[in-house]
């Protein structure tokens, strides 16, 4: 195995993706827009704001011979 | 609207001086300054880091299309992300807030840290003094999940004696495919196990798939975050670490420290009626 060293690598986009447009603390009346609201169009992003369902390491953890999540 | 700028909120901070100083010369998603808004009423204890956007960006109708331009996203998300990590880094406690949460006017925005001034607080109380650390954790390509060992190049085995040796090969690629699979399953629970020893919470994100997730080799299996208590990320990274060592088949990428994004959901109380 190995660990990759976080200081000096540039934040992935999608690592931010996963943290801003599912994370953070969410605001509702008198905002311009929700964002929860909004139909991300592009197959990237749906990817990435797919609902957190039961992740595929819980799976994995649960059974002894699982599949992954469907790409 | 008349008036061309809005108000975007990056985080949520405790009043304090390191807050103060933290923002001057930060600068936000359209390039402009970052300042404090303080709440109408009462001794401020808390601010909203703020910045002025144009609104021919960050209005209801182009912002909407704006969210399915990746490029555009890229653009925001980085400085908005960077602008929250320089609140972190300087010391203040910090509600980070999600993407674009865009207001009319200042005023609006002090309204709302009046009415939710408890809610802010409480979360401040449960994540000050915690970072959040992703963790995730891939399986090397050698290794497919056992369903997916298909017997390719079936219909080109003829006769009983091909095709025994085609079965009896196909057997052993999956027995060893298998115990690969279970061993790096095992790890991947191990790891957790490790990890919720070490940690306050958890929240699973989805794997990452598609062009986004990175030219790293393997399948992304796990893609954690955990909140940790910010005197313990060490102790977290080198937990997780040992955890992994010595798996073959198994990659673990660790990212942060991170503000606390993933676990700044706890839902809003309802108003009392």
């Amino acid at each position: 195995m190995t660990v990759a060293p976080y200081a000096d690598r540039p934040v992935a986009l999608i690592d931010l993706l996963d943290r801003l447009l599912q994370g953070g603390v969410v605001l509702t009346g008198d905002l311009i827009l929700s964002i929860a609201d909004v139909d991300l169009v592009r197959i990237d992003l749906r990817a990435v704001i797919a609902p957190v369902a039961a992740s595929a390491l819980s799976q994995i953890s649960e059974a002894p011979c699982p599949r992954p999540p469907a790409v | 609207m008349t008036d061309p700028n809005l108000v975007y909120t990056y985080a949520v901070l405790r009043r304090t001086p390191e807050a103060t100083a933290a923002v001057t010369h930060l600068r936000g998603v359209a390039g402009e300054p970052i300042h404090l808004v303080d709440p109408a009423e009462g001794t401020p204890q808390l601010a909203f880091a703020v910045g002025h956007v144009p609104a021919a960006d960050y209005d209801e109708t182009p912002l909407k299309a704006h969210l399915d331009d990746l490029d555009w996203l890229e653009s925001t998300v980085r400085p908005h992300h960077a602008v929250v990590a320089a609140l972190v880094g300087c010391g203040a406690a910090v509600l980070p807030l999600r993407l674009a949460t865009v207001y009319h006017d200042e005023d609006r925005a002090r309204q709302a840290l009046d009415t939710r001034r408890d809610y802010f607080l409480s979360l401040l109380h449960r994540l000050t003094g915690h970072v959040e650390l992703g963790v995730k954790i891939y399986a090397t390509p050698d290794i497919t999940p056992p369903e997916a060992d298909t017997g390719a190049g079936q219909e080109q085995s003829t006769g009983l004696g091909a095709g025994r040796a085609y079965l009896s090969i196909r057997r052993r690629r999956q027995r060893r495919n298998e115990e690969a699979w279970r061993r790096v399953a095992q790890a991947a629970a191990h790891l957790i196990e490790t990890a919720a020893t070490l940690a306050v919470d958890r929240v699973a994100h989805s794997p990452q798939r598609g062009s986004l997730a990175g030219p790293g080799p393997g399948t992304n299996v796990g893609n954690d975050a955990y909140l940790v208590p910010a005197g313990r990320v060490d102790a977290f990274r080198t937990g997780i670490l040992a955890a992994a060592e010595g798996v073959p088949g198994l990659r673990v990428e660790v990212t942060g420290p991170w503000a606390p994004y993933s676990f700044a959901l706890q839902p809003e109380p309802e108003p009392a009626a």
